[in-house]
């Protein structure tokens, strides 16, 4: 194999792979450090400059980080990232101080932001620092976008939303609420430097075929919209027999919300079988935990309807089939279609884009699936002052991604505004410094825990369904915080190997717990992965591989369960190995 | 501060056939010196007791006095274990071993516990065929006394300090095979794949096994000068061919000699496969073992791999007669026979 080129910024990126596996990529065992630490306010203002909602993601983040999480793979569940994060949001003093302080100097560019979500914020809070003079739409009477209509308060409340909305808006945004933007052409035409749409994917999908659907619409409801018409308070409550359809987040919360505003039957149907379903883990628990059965492999037939009352839905009972691809094809298990009574139902089934306000001449190019044609490191379309962002860029994901999306979009725009070259994009900011302090002792607590994941506590169960406002989770006590935050392996501490150091005394390979390093005569990947101390099966982790020592040997070292334990440096006589922190924040406009 | 290490292991560390991982044959956590070549025998000798399947109560180790003598804390932390009075180690063991034939007994001694202070007590555990292990962690220096040159220090190596050894060396492997060691191996601590397979050869054989490693003192005695340090070991090492053991249960596939190949069958029937490579030598004779040690030690070569094996000399406890039955385990009723018994004694000495 050739030498790992460990100057690659990616290299020690892609090992902390909580960090490489999140789209706006937080540092995040540098703010877990920091909450063990008890340092609330700095692992806040960390995860701001990176991914600007903190105290929303601490609560709502599908977290791609978990997963990914290297604890996940050496013992049974990850670091509960998610909900440390939370922790610093909720402890921090006063930040506002912290962030930049306009009023800024004006450079004299004037941006359109259409849409008021976490895409479009972000672009905003990158931009505004720099001078430019942001205008932003939405057709809501308050910022947020998705995270105020869509995400119920029981998970997120207002305040917190609201706070952090307005920690940009508070920049010197002139906002524009209550305002649709019915024509791109308008804006385009305004005297904008650039644009930025951030609007969402905004449309739920229905089942307009569906027998019935016509007859029961008076009770039948599109999940988001109802969602956002629950959030805004035009809606209050629902009937007592509720279905909702789907098997996502979205209907997670279509079916708790509708516990809390009066639906006491309520039940989730969807097609897919439980362990398939789009719902992330920890939401289809919740739902559960609040008495709201999910029928997995149910099929919707027809709206049942009497005397043009809804009465029930329909459903065929199917199992899973998979071919040899692994490709699922559900078939009817031949057993009597069900009947599910009802007096409302909510169709969580999925959501699109649309654009009927962009005319299609403008020479704003669009692709077969009606979507515009957005390039995937710039996020410029093919008119050239108006890039995308969020879902709208390319179809429904979740806030982090809208936030990522946002700071890249940033960048182009600052470089647009500049007439630089967009594709030219500058590095991300790294930094590599030794962690020792001592023989045997580390800026970081080496020392692996075995603790495992802590649950977050939840407030009793009859005061949360009583008041659909009332925060179901109350998130770690500071004592459980730090014990959670122990947990972290500090992946970002990186074993750093000087091979002009090395003497080949093999005790680096003899006290590493997890057999990570094994000195061997080099071949091809393939064969190399095989003849380590144990196996490196899994290919996703990539093998460092130093240059040719005196013996003929390389080092190898498969980093996937590195435990970071500093161990191989302590036990080396000539600091061949050393460990060193690794920062690495992303590229930020105008830095 | 660390100096703990982690509970976890990689999660696919195999398993071997009573169902324990390596893990399982750890002990603590080195306090030696970062590098000592020590730690890599400790590892040596873990790899070579899970392969083994080795039960972790039927080992006892036994240790004297020095940084070697230190180690059995480091590996098989399940097992029996005694740290002697230094270069008593060999009395200690032999009294264990007749008084309980039963147990694994893995000495581990060092270049000074073995060739300075416990001479007197080595020759006579070796002269007595003691069915042990008994391993030497030889780098030349006393380690603990910050590095003075021990006995087995090469004429001419120069210390940390500059000084030159005056005195010839004490050839460890050689004396040995001298007073009738039944198995003499030689290694290096940097070459585990040389020295697990000799390690667990050493734990078949019935009789002292005998197996100078020799070991960098990273600290003391691995600068340019020394014969003792990786980079002169690493030059200098000459190996006599490569040793597999193979147990019993598995079916022996090769001829008995073939080429360079030979194998050697131990007393509870599993074989020594060695593939030589000098050709000139013949492991189960003690005259040509001698030889070819002594031919290396010529060209200012260390010979390395397994030197000598003799498989038809008793051990100890079959020179003795001695019960076949732990002490532990002799009831009173075996021990104190009766009148009847006594006169029937009495009777065969008339």
């Amino acid at each position: 194999m050739k030498v790992t080129d460990i100057k690659d910024p990616e290299y020690f990126h892609k090992v902390v792979d909580c960090q490489y596996a999140c789209p706006a990529h937080t540092p995040v065992p540098e703010y877990i450090r920091l909450i063990a630490a008890g340092r609330y306010t700095e692992a806040y203002m960390i995860n701001w400059e990176s991914n600007v909602f903190p105290g929303v993601l601490g609560r709502t983040c599908d977290r791609p980080c978990e997963p990914a999480c290297r604890r996940g793979r050496v013992e049974e569940e990850p670091v509960a990232i998610c909900r440390l994060k939370r922790v610093a949001a909720d402890n921090k003093d006063e930040v506002k101080h912290l962030m930049p302080q306009g009023p800024f100097t004006p450079n004299g560019k004037k941006i359109a932001l259409i849409g008021g979500g976490p895409a479009s914020l972000t672009v905003a809070r990158d931009l505004a620092p720099l001078g430019y003079e942001l205008h932003l739409f939405c057709e809501q009477k308050l910022g947020g976008g998705m995270m105020r209509s869509q995400i119920p308060s029981f998970r997120l409340p207002d305040t917190v939303l609201n706070e952090e909305v307005n920690y940009i808006l508070d920049m010197g945004i002139h906002t524009h609420f209550n305002k649709f933007v019915g024509s791109l052409k308008e804006v385009v035409d305004g005297g904008y430097d650039a644009i930025f749409v951030g609007t969402g994917a905004p449309r739920g999908r229905d089942l307009p075929n569906l027998p019935g659907r016509k007859e029961g619409a008076a009770n039948i409801h599109i999940g988001i919209e109802w969602l956002a018409s629950v959030a805004f308070e035009h809606t209050s409550k629902i009937g007592k027999k509720v279905i909702v359809l789907g098997g996502g987040n979205t209907a997670m919360d279509c079916c708790r919300t509708s516990r809390r505003v009066g639906g006491e039957d309520v039940k989730v149907l969807v097609r897919s079988p439980f362990a398939e379903m789009k719902a992330s883990p920890w939401e289809k628990e919740d739902a559960q935990h609040e008495d709201i059965p999910i029928l997995d492999n149910h099929v919707p037939l027809s709206f049942v309807v009497e005397d043009g009352k809804l009465k029930g839905m329909m459903f065929e009972k199917v199992h899973p089939v998979y071919d040899e691809n692994g490709k699922r094809q559900l078939l009817p298990t031949g057993e009597a279609d069900v009947f599910i009574e009802a007096d409302d139902v909510l169709l969580a089934i999925g959501q699109e884009n649309s654009f009927p306000w962009i005319e299609r001449d403008l020479g704003l190019e669009f692709d077969k699936w009606n979507m515009p044609v957005v390039d995937e490191t710039t996020f410029q379309s093919t008119l050239k002052n108006v890039f995308f962002g969020g879902d709208s860029a390319f179809g429904p994901k979740n806030v982090i991604t809208a936030v990522a999306h946002g700071h890249h979009a940033a960048v182009s725009i600052d470089l647009f505004c500049h007439e630089k070259n967009i594709m030219e994009r500058p590095n991300p900011m790294t930094n590599l410094v030794s962690a020792k302090m001592g023989i045997h002792e580390w800026s970081y607590d080496s020392p692996v825990t075995i603790d495992l994941r802590f649950i977050v506590p939840q407030a009793d169960k009859k005061l949360t369904l009583a008041d659909r406002k009332k925060e179901v989770e109350l998130g770690f006590d500071l004592e459980t915080a730090f014990k959670e935050a122990q947990r972290c392996l500090n992946c970002d501490v990186q074993t750093v190997f000087t091979e002009s150091r090395c003497i080949e005394c093999d005790a680096c390979m003899d006290v590493s717990p997890t057999n990570c390093i094994t000195f061997t005569p080099n071949e091809e990947e393939d064969a190399l992965r095989q003849h380590l101390l144990m196996p490196a099966l899994n290919k996703t982790q990539d093998l460092y591989v130093s240059m040719d020592l005196p013996t003929g040997r390389v080092m190898v070292k498969d980093e996937d369960v590195c435990l970071h334990c500093g161990l191989c440096a302590e036990r080396c006589p000539t600091s061949a190995w050393d460990m060193q922190k690794f920062l690495y924040n992303t590229t930020k406009a105008g830095k | 501060m660390s100096y703990i290490r982690p509970q976890f292991r990689h999660p696919n560390l195999p398993k071997n056939s009573l169902g324990y991982t390596s893990k399982d044959y750890e002990g603590g956590l080195s306090t030696l010196c970062a590098g000592c070549g020590h730690d890599s025998i400790s590892a040596a000798i873990v790899q070579a007791c899970f392969e083994m399947s080795i039960e972790p109560h039927r080992l006892a180790k036994m240790s004297g006095i020095g940084c070697s003598s230190k180690t059995p804390a480091y590996f098989l932390g399940n097992s029996h274990g005694f740290n002697s009075v230094h270069g008593r180690m060999p009395s200690v063991a032999t009294g264990a071993n007749l008084a309980n034939r039963d147990l694994i007994y893995f000495g581990v001694s060092g270049d000074g516990d073995t060739a300075s202070i416990g001479m007197g007590q080595f020759v006579h555990a070796v002269r007595r065929n003691l069915n042990m292990v008994y391993i030497v962690m030889n780098n030349g220096c006393y380690g603990l006394t910050k590095g003075q040159d021990s006995a087995t220090a090469d004429e001419g190596s120069k210390s940390k300090a500059g000084s030159v050894n005056p005195f010839q060396a004490i050839d460890l492997a050689s004396l040995a095979m001298e007073l009738g060691a039944t198995y003499v191996a030689q290694s290096f601590s940097g070459d585990k794949k040389q020295l697990t397979p000799l390690i667990k050869a050493a734990m078949h054989h019935q009789g002292f096994a005998f197996i100078n490693v020799i070991s960098p003192c990273v600290t003391f005695n691995n600068n340019v000068g020394s014969t003792k340090s990786y980079d002169y070991v690493r030059e200098h090492v000459e190996a006599t061919g490569t040793v597999d053991f193979v147990p019993m249960a598995e079916e022996i596939k090769a001829s008995y000699t073939e080429g360079n190949k030979a194998l050697v069958k131990m007393h509870d029937g599993s074989y020594l496969e060695l593939h030589k490579l000098a050709t000139d030598w013949n492991p189960q004779d003690r005259i040509s073992a001698s030889m070819a040690l002594q031919q290396a030690r010529a060209k200012g070569e260390i010979l390395t791999g397994l030197l000598y094996v003799n498989t038809d000399y008793h051990e100890l406890h079959e020179t003795l007669g001695t019960t076949l039955t732990p002490l532990n385990e002799l009831t009173e009723k075996d021990l104190c026979p009766g009148a009847e018994a006594l006169s029937d004694i009495n009777a065969g000495l008339r």
